[in-house]
């Protein structure tokens, strides 16, 4: 079990930077995700991680030694990969105990920690039976298995539930996650979808074109995001932005939008010009009396709630509403806005002004 | 545009019957989602729409014309399917164009040129368009075979989970993005996906496949609200509906084996007590894990809950579903 502390990595393939320069660290035990779009640097991070690529400069640390130029076999991890390779020729006990045979580990210790390994991934009845007949599900457990059976320091996956359908993805993700809740094992884990960061992490690093954008909680991050990109890339719709021109100061409770003027969380940075408020659907509600007005465009069905997109003067907002409210497309309807949970951004670069309720969360990563 | 018919479409694999006697009117200008695990037969119904693949009983028929003994080529249908295949010595505008050059349609350069752009930009691959095909990441091949299927402009379009292989973002765009095609341009289309949110916000009907019958068709409300069946019930709706003993909180109607509550139909701060085994927090709302004498059930509570793991909550049901011994819905 381990801790790993990435400092100042970077990695250029001749003149593109797949990475720019991250930084942060992972604690032992910890679910951790690397989240982002493709080509954003994550996998090619996790890679470094490994010793499958070397860093053009900066640190990596596993445990407290530096490993940066080692080479993967070094340095005592395990590696699940999106699309896993069996052994067609042997049988699932065989597929697991591989990884310790090869080593030279004796017979009697490479059956114990198979069984172990096997009653952890609850296949312990299928040990006999050949790759070739198994089901998806049972064919990623064999991969985890072999993982797992070497007890390396820490595990890495690459969007290891990419390739199988919704239904089963979501099974799966509950049993990788509740696996780790019993193992305790350092794991890093790369996907580009949002919601499986959120279910599965402890924490998450948000990257960007090769920069890390925010690294922190899930809740915390979704909720105060330090970016636009952030705050866009999390959320399902994502959060809504409305732009404006106009000014804020440190101390401001309120801000204008137009002839509304809405509550904000109490400003601790200024800023004059283009400016965004963020907000998310679950935080504006379908009110008559609401300060913004706007005309409905579209309801999406979701069984649970509804998304309701209107149209304001400040580009579209959606709401995310229980579905038995009735609300009829093209109708006129106000707005209202959890001030609780706003966050004003910087048009032109989108970071996040400092606020009394999102200080905390972005003063640290 | 038009509208695509099936009567008793029966199709068997050796013993295998993919699918069992199927009916289903596709109307003019729908947009259908057919939903179901691997191997209820979604797939095979495309085939069958197709002509890749020929029913051993039965009739399809599109627009009102029986498609038996017809090709592909003459059905008039575009199809997009989950493995992209692009031809790969030409750019990204070639393949676009493609479709549009074949000599029976005779399409004049600059209503190409003006179909290509608008496709393109549609996708967000505008970009690209000099690009060789394989010069392209995965998830722009996909966009690119989208739109040659797009280009043409035909009576009905086929997709076999088009966008599975895509970054999530991409997908909740371009899934906003077919939907919109689809109602402006009034085409008809068929879609087969395991992913549920496609199924709710895309889908006109949809129609639930269970190992080759076809249970119910209707709109994801009907289906969500109204299901004939436990099956049912259990392909929509996200966390999945919780199906328990019919008599944990109290007297079931008669003949009612199994009570069926999604997150709206649990009530929080009254009725019987349950343990929060796990809170899981998923940004716009937190997912309670609750057990009840080891029967586990899975709700939404507020996306910044003060419970933890070991808390007590009181649960009762509210307008629940019930259904019967054969998991068919009881009426209310």
């Amino acid at each position: 079990m381990a801790q790993i502390r990435i400092e100042n990595v970077r990695k250029d393939f001749g003149d593109f930077t797949a990475v720019q320069s991250s930084t942060f660290t992972i604690e032992d035990g910890e679910f951790f995700m690397l989240l982002g779009p493709s080509g954003c640097g994550k996998t090619t991070t996790l890679r470094m991680m490994a010793g499958l690529e070397l860093p053009t400069s900066g640190d990596i640390y596993i445990d407290g030694e530096e490993v940066g130029q080692k080479r993967a076999s070094e340095r005592d991890i395990a590696f699940v990969f999106q699309m896993f390779a069996l052994y067609p020729h042997m049988n699932v006990g065989k597929n697991i105990s591989y990884p310790l045979l090869s080593q030279g580990v004796p017979k009697a210790e490479v059956k114990r920690r198979g069984d172990d390994v096997a009653s952890i991934l609850g296949i312990q009845d299928i040990l006999q039976k050949p790759v070739g007949g198994l089901s998806g599900g049972d064919r990623q457990r064999v991969a985890l298995g072999r993982a797992i059976v070497r007890e390396p320091k820490a595990f890495f996956m690459d969007e290891p539930l990419g390739a199988l359908d919704a239904e089963f993805r979501e099974h799966m993700a509950e049993e990788l996650r509740s696996l780790h809740d019993r193992m305790g094992a350092t794991t890093v884990y790369v996907t580009h979808d949002q919601l499986e960061a959120m279910q599965m992490g402890d924490k998450i690093v948000v990257m960007n074109h090769g920069v890390v954008e925010q690294f922190g909680v899930p809740q915390e991050i979704y909720d105060w995001p330090a970016t636009m990109f952030v705050a866009n890339f999390l959320g399902s719709p994502p959060m809504n932005f409305l732009e404006y021109d106009g000014s804020v100061s440190p101390g401001d409770t309120q801000v204008r939008l137009g002839d509304a003027t809405l509550a904000v969380p109490e400003q601790i940075e200024g800023h004059r010009g283009g400016l965004v408020l963020g907000v998310r659907p679950e935080h504006v509600r379908i009110d008559d009396n609401g300060p913004l007005r706007g005309k409905v465009l579209a309801t999406e069905y979701l069984g649970t709630t509804q998304i309701v997109t209107v149209q304001t003067q400040f580009g579209e907002v959606k709401s995310r509403i229980d579905a038995d409210i009735a609300v009829k497309t093209s109708s006129n309807v106000g707005l209202v806005i959890d001030e609780r949970t706003l966050t004003l951004f910087r048009a032109q670069t989108g970071a996040a002004l400092r606020s009394s309720s999102n200080a905390g969360v972005l003063s640290h990563g | 545009m038009a509208d695509i018919r099936l009567e008793k479409i029966t199709r068997r694999f050796g013993d295998v019957t993919a699918l069992d006697e199927v009916s289903m009117t596709v109307p003019d200008g729908a947009f259908v989602v057919l939903l179901g695990p691997t191997g209820a037969g979604k797939t095979t119904t495309l085939r069958m729409v197709s002509g890749l693949d020929a029913p051993d009983a039965g009739d399809v028929f599109i627009g009102g014309e029986s498609m038996n003994g017809l090709t592909p080529a003459q059905r008039n249908i575009a199809m997009v399917f989950q493995q992209y295949s692009l031809y790969p010595h030409l750019t990204v505008r070639e393949n676009l164009a493609f479709p549009l050059k074949s000599p029976l349609l005779r399409t004049p350069k600059d209503q190409i040129d003006a179909k290509v752009a608008a496709v393109a930009e549609t996708l967000q691959i505008s970009h690209k368009l000099e690009n060789k095909a394989t010069a392209l990441s995965g998830g722009e091949m996909q966009r690119v075979s989208i739109g040659r299927a797009l280009v043409r402009e035909p009576s009905v379009y086929l997709m076999d989970e088009p966008l599975s292989s895509l970054d999530a973002k991409l997908r909740a765009d371009l899934r906003i993005e077919l939907k919109s095609i689809q109602a402006n341009s009034g085409a008809t289309l068929l879609y087969v996906t395991h992913d549920q949110i496609e199924d709710m916000t895309m889908a006109t009907h949809v129609g639930v496949l269970d190992e080759g019958k076809l249970v119910q068709m209707g709109t994801p409300r009907e289906i969500y609200e109204q299901p004939v069946s436990i099956y049912a019930a259990s392909r929509l709706g996200q966390p999945r509906i919780n199906i328990l003993p019919a008599d944990l909180f109290g007297r079931a109607p008669d003949g009612a084996k199994f009570i069926g509550l999604r997150p709206e139909q649990i009530s929080q701060g009254r009725g019987i007590d349950s343990t929060v085994t796990r809170v899981e927090r998923l940004g716009d709302q937190t997912r309670l894990h609750l057990a009840i004498h080891n029967h586990d059930i899975i709700t939404v509570t507020d996306a910044h809950t003060g419970l933890t793991s070991g808390d007590t909550v009181a649960i009762a049901p509210k307008n629940p579903h019930f259904f019967d011994a054969h998991g068919v819905r009881m009426p209310a």
